[in-house]
């Protein structure tokens, strides 16, 4: 048996008595209080994840730049230094190897935040750049509430260094998970205790994987491995705002003839009709596979991204779904399903 | 909110942590709370159909949270002659109190038998232990 990982903040969490389960590897919380609390708290104050789950690369040095210009998907010249970026690693085919945040330190100097299950994969798609994961700890501050409790100043999509948060030295980056506003705390593992229990005593909910998923669920962010995958392309996941296909990148010349033909498969967002919930792996009656589901605590009804026929994909149009059996029916619906007020 | 741990003394017990209270040639069935526990604040009840009959050792219905699906398990045979609405409306009652507003189904006994091999509270408790 694989010995499972524990984050710097394992003892927090054993302590606040969360449920923990593996993930990617690791010992992680997936709920403290419980999930449709801690998803209401994201919702409408404040919450914190603790994601030092997630990992680092760091590319630097004089052709960083063109390096992996050459081998992300999204254009790095849409950000200047201090400005973050969602983009995709891909394989020849153009399938999703991995999603990732670019951090644009300077021309030649970058932060790459990967997902924990595929940082060695990563690191063998980029050989030059080094993986720093042990150097980091890192926390998702996230809610209507989130930024004013920390006081902290930060734009969406921007990060800035050497941060004092209460108390902490922090990379504070506009970016997160949850569709809300808020932040990402990145420290040094000794200091992510310290962080950690100054974060709570700001009245912030503590939150697990469990929100987190049915938070970037409701508003239809991809998890790698369920909705997105090596034999799925962005175009067929509706990501083909993060490819920038006039560049050269690993699998473009698929992407562009997929995109001028039409994938023959997509993504789509869909809602039950029918009671019951709609889960990972379902299929579809009239073709495809529910790759997310989930009640959506926010809407009250089962709620799921799954990949249907292109000819089936506008809004509007019904579909069944095989609950363990009993055919239920859904509605394809817009992405996404849940979209925060402006404030 | 979540019930205080019981496994009340007037109940009967099945080893997949679900109840009977049996009342002459009828059994009221839910889960016990070790199982509503288990699985976290309750989303949906899948209820049988009225009328329809269950088995002993069998499923006869799902109880889902938001991470997580169930099957329930008839600790006894018979049909099915109501479904508690309140849990298909309204889970969460069947976290908040698991043996009395959150039963799941009434059931007649069709081999009134089957009781004796049920667990009483002791033995469930035992089992729970040894887990």
């Amino acid at each position: 048996m694989q010995t499972l990982r524990r984050t710097p903040l394992y003892e927090r969490h054993a302590a606040l008595g969360a449920r923990l389960v593996p993930f990617a590897g690791w010992e992680m919380p997936v709920q403290y209080a419980g999930i449709g609390e801690e998803h209401r708290a994201v919702r409408t104050s404040a919450g914190v994840f603790d994601v030092s789950h997630m990992g680092e690369l760091r590319m630097v040095g004089e052709g960083a730049r063109e390096y992996l210009q050459a081998r992300l998907s999204n254009d790095l010249d849409r950000i200047e230094s201090g400005q973050a970026q969602y983009t995709l690693l891909t394989n020849d085919r153009g399938g999703i190897v991995d999603d990732l945040i670019a951090y644009r330190r300077e021309r030649d100097d970058y932060l790459l935040v990967v997902n924990a299950g595929n940082v060695d994969v990563d690191d063998g798609a980029l050989p030059e750049a080094e993986n720093v994961s042990n150097g980091w700890a890192l926390l998702a501050v996230q809610g209507p509430e989130a930024l004013e409790r920390l006081e902290v100043e930060i734009e969406p999509f921007t990060f800035r260094e050497g941060v004092d948060v209460l108390g902490v030295r922090c990379f504070v980056a506009g970016t997160g998970y949850t569709g809300e506003r808020g932040c990402e705390l990145g420290c040094v593992p000794e200091d992510a205790p310290r962080l950690w229990d100054a974060i709570l005593e700001r009245g912030i909910a503590p939150c697990g994987l469990g929100a987190r998923d049915t938070l970037r669920l409701e508003v239809c962010y991809p998890l790698h491995g369920n909705d997105i995958s090596p034999e799925r392309t962005p175009i067929e996941a509706g990501l083909g705002w993060a490819c920038a296909l006039a560049k050269d990148f690993p699998g473009v010349e698929r992407l562009r003839r997929q995109k001028d033909e039409g994938p023959e498969e997509k993504l789509v967002a869909f809602v039950m009709e029918d009671a019951g919930i709609p889960r990972a792996g379902m299929a579809i009656a009239e073709g495809g596979e529910v790759t997310s589901g989930t009640l959506s605590p926010t809407l009250g009804i089962g709620i799921a991204l799954g990949y249907v026929a292109a000819r089936l994909a506008d809004p509007g149009t019904e579909i069944t779904i095989d609950l363990r059996g009993r055919l239920r029916r859904a509605r394809i619906v817009p992405k996404p399903f849940y979209k925060r007020e402006e404030r | 909110m979540a019930a205080e741990e019981s496994y009340p003394d007037d109940l009967r017990y099945h080893a997949e942590h679900d109840w009977a209270r049996i009342e002459g040639d009828t059994a009221t069935l839910g889960i016990t709370w070790y199982a509503q526990d288990a699985l976290g604040e309750l989303v949906h009840f899948e209820p049988p159909e009225e009328g329809s009959s269950v088995a002993k050792d069998e499923s006869y219905g799902e109880v889902e949270s938001v991470k997580a699906v169930s099957e329930v398990i008839a600790p006894l045979s018979g049909e099915v002659v109501e479904i508690n609405a309140k849990a298909v409306d309204e889970p969460e009652t069947i976290n908040a109190n698991p043996y009395e507003e959150g039963w799941l189904v009434r059931i007649r006994l069709s081999s009134p038998d089957e009781v004796d091999e049920l667990l009483d509270s002791e033995a469930y408790r035992k089992l729970l232990e040894e887990q």
